[in-house]
């Protein structure tokens, strides 16, 4: 962007250096005004990288640095291609394969194109699960990517089309790859590329941008804490009649707040919140609407919950929070199967600019499940749970929230409960627990945790939850 | 900017000299080498579709419904008249398929055609359309026999002039069909756009008929002709035929539509015209 800016301020002032000396003696315009363009040549790799330089191939960290090389046995129509080696996942030189290819010195003018296309096949059928270009190791702000392509053990023609040419005048990221082997059960294979280049299709159509994964959300917003527009993507059908769907970033689109004085989105996709009242948040791509929206109600600041104090580590167990390590947790949100889901929110927590908050609406009965697909905790060793609360709504005589843990989902199952009531809450302010595990009546072995309930019967349907740890 | 005018204006100058010198060139070359892609030029139709509202109803009759087993290919949609499935707006005729329930089916869309209202024997017939897209979405722009209702398809003779299957954005099929080589038995030839597809803008899809021979083109593209030596039975294109335009939704030349099929999906006819010799 500075660069254009810069270029672009030259050419007005060549310009009206032009103008000037136009009038002063009617010649004609200098043949030199123009823009100033760079390289618009879209070959990547043919026989041999093509304009590259000598330095433009970065791994990724950890993947094996050795992956890529030119292979001159294997070539579709030609002489050499592109070789990569996906290491074993034990490999010690690293688990995976995936790097930049990143043009030395100016990047290409890809105005003029609409794909990057490739030939590719592997030595195996497998799924690679990235390609993509326009990642720098800089802004990466071009960035496109490809997940969960299918390659075969013949040359196919791939295409990954661009969102928008227009915006590629100076791109150095020319290609990207990521390649592992969770599907082949950490055994490795090799793949090839050749025929590398951005192509003008010409039959590349019917544009279909999407933010939000195409959804329309509306959620509270809160003044100063920013909000990332996440699920950009660009989808296009392809001369053959498939549809190609990309993940772009936000430096593709262009973004409309609907009241400026609410929310403002910059070209990274970050909505700032600055004052009170309702906003829509819609983009686009080269002047196709994309589907999908934000709608930010904004009333007041976020108050965040009470930072907990520094504790040893090993003096805590954490659930949820940012002050401490978490165990992993399979769920936020979890319900009784025949039941269904009647609880709302937790899955996934509210992101407050990294700091991540659990807010339950609709509540009447609601799990954080950490026993399923993770270990469980074992928390023989501590002695309180801390939580803290605020509760978003009005009090009344009667309500109370029952938090209940269970050890031993399913098996042989024991539980204790333990019953906040509502006069120990306050509407709209956080609230800190500190309570005895011993105080969860009938929870007689706490060495194998599972489930953590939050139980209202509905008498107390939003709250906000942060800092969930065990300690001694 | 003087010498930018200055510039385009010699160009403007030297664009007719290189035109007259091209002609001289082609009178020069022998006329079996020239592709000539249209010889009729007296217009007898000419649908323009420039007032709002339903198409002419002087010139245009619709078929209503799900005919017998999807119109003979198991189509999905139901044929109506509908202002939402059939308009005239902007200069252009939009015939619209809906995913909707209605009447028993999942789909609906619009099937004109000039039975009785227009009936030609030879000619050239041409329209200028830009196609819808998607998997199961069966646009076509052709003709039947006149006398279908005493001598049943495929006897009548049919001429699809243009048919394109949706999840084939870049390919146009043109077919005949007749006693002997109907339905995948036609007579029939694809042709391909190079860097381009049938859904991003309008192209000109017609024929030039006449006695004993059929010629297929799109745009300035002659892209194969049908003669009595091409059909394996009766030749039976040397009589009246009227007009059919439809959108269709599934059925057997391209199957059903998938998740990723978006609707609505609108074909757009700028004109339909008709010209003799």
């Amino acid at each position: 962007m500075k660069n254009r800016i810069y270029n672009n301020i030259h050419f007005v002032l060549v310009l009206s250096l032009s103008i000037a000396v136009f009038y002063s003696c009617e010649r004609d315009f200098s043949e030199d005004v123009q823009f100033a363009t760079f390289n618009n040549s879209g070959e990547i790799f043919i026989d041999a990288p093509v304009g590259l330089g000598s330095d433009f191939y970065f791994p990724f960290i950890n993947s094996k640095a050795t992956a890529f090389s030119v292979d001159d046995e294997v070539a579709f129509e030609s002489e050499s291609s592109m070789r990569f080696d996906v290491p074993n996942a034990n490999d010690p030189e690293g688990s995976f394969a995936g790097a930049i290819f990143r043009i030395e010195g100016a990047g290409r003018d890809l105005t003029g194109f609409d794909a990057l296309t490739f030939y590719a096949k592997a030595s195996q059928g497998v799924t690679i699960a990235e390609f993509g270009f326009g990642q720098d190791f800089g802004e990466n702000k071009f960035q496109v990517t490809r997940t969960n392509v299918t390659l075969s053990t013949n040359w196919v023609k791939y295409i990954i089309p661009i969102p928008d040419p227009s915006k590629l005048f100076e791109e150095r990221g020319m290609l990207w790859y990521s390649a592992g082997t969770t599907e082949t059960n950490g055994f490795g294979y090799t793949f090839w590329l050749d025929d590398v280049r951005f192509e003008n299709l010409g039959n590349i159509a019917q544009s279909r941008p999407a933010i939000l994964n195409g959804a329309d959300v509306t959620q509270e917003g809160f003044l100063g804490v920013p909000v990332e527009l996440t699920g950009l993507t660009q989808t296009f059908n392809t001369g053959s009649g498939e549809n190609v769907t990309v993940v772009a970033k936000p430096s593709y689109y262009t973004f409309e707040s609907s009241n400026t004085d609410v929310a403002v989105v910059n070209e990274l996709g970050v909505v700032s919140v600055i004052g009170t009242g309702e906003a829509t948040i819609d983009a686009s791509i080269a002047n196709v609407a994309a589907a999908g929206s934000l709608t930010l109600d904004v009333t007041r600041a976020f108050d965040f919950a009470p930072t907990p104090p520094q504790r040893d580590l090993a003096d805590v167990i954490s659930i949820f929070s940012e002050a401490y390590p978490n165990v992993a947790v399979d769920y936020y949100n979890g319900f009784f199967i025949p039941d269904g889901q009647t609880t709302q929110g937790g899955a996934p927590p509210l992101d407050l600019n990294g700091d991540l908050v659990i807010n339950y609406t609709d509540l009447n009965f609601v799990a954080i499940g950490f026993f399923n697909e993770v270990p469980s905790v074992n928390a023989t060793e501590m002695d309180t749970l801390h939580i803290d609360i605020k509760v978003n709504e009005a009090i009344d005589p009667g309500d109370f929230i029952r938090l209940q843990l269970a050890n031993s989902v399913g098996n042989n199952e024991t539980s204790g409960a333990y019953t906040i009531n509502g006069d120990a809450l306050t509407t709209d302010q956080w609230v800190s627990f500190d309570i005895p595990l011993s105080d969860f009546a009938g929870l007689t072995d706490r060495s194998q945790l599972g489930l953590l309930f939050f139980i209202t019967d509905a008498s107390i349907t939003d709250i906000f939850v942060d800092n969930i740890y065990f300690y001694r | 900017m003087n010498n930018m005018i200055k510039n385009i204006r010699s160009t403007r100058l030297m664009l007719p000299i290189i035109l007259l010198a091209l002609s001289f060139m082609t009178s020069g070359c022998d006329t079996d080498d020239q592709q000539t892609v249209t010889t009729f030029t007296n217009l007898i139709l000419s649908e323009e579709f420039d007032t709002d509202g339903a198409p002419n109803p002087a010139v245009w009759g619709f078929d209503i419904g799900t005919g017998e087993n999807g119109w003979g290919n198991q189509e999905l949609q139901y044929y109506t008249n509908r202002t939402e499935n059939v308009k005239v707006e902007n200069g252009v005729l939009l015939i619209t398929a809906r995913e909707e329930s209605f009447e028993g089916s999942a789909f609906t869309s619009a099937r004109l055609l000039t039975k009785d209202l227009f009936e030609e024997e030879f000619g050239r017939f041409e329209a200028r359309i830009r196609l819808p897209y998607g998997r199961g979405i069966w646009p076509a722009f052709w003709m039947l026999g006149a006398d279908i209702d005493e001598n049943p398809w495929p006897g009548a003779g049919e001429i699809d002039i243009m048919e394109y299957r949706g999840q084939e954005p870049t390919v146009l099929v043109g077919s005949v069909h007749g006693p002997g080589y109907s339905a995948g038995e036609a007579i029939s030839k694809e042709y391909t756009l190079e860097k381009d597809r049938f859904d991003t803008g309008f192209h000109i899809f017609g024929i030039e008929w006449g006695p004993n021979y059929i010629n297929f083109y799109v745009d300035d593209v002659l892209y194969n002709q049908i003669t009595p030596e091409d059909v394996t039975g009766e030749w039976v294109f040397d009589k009246p035929f009227y007009i059919l335009m439809n959108l269709a939704v599934g059925g057997t030349f391209v199957g059903p539509p998938n998740a990723e099929t978006e609707f609505p999906q609108t074909m757009l006819v700028d004109y339909v015209r008709v010209y003799k010799k």
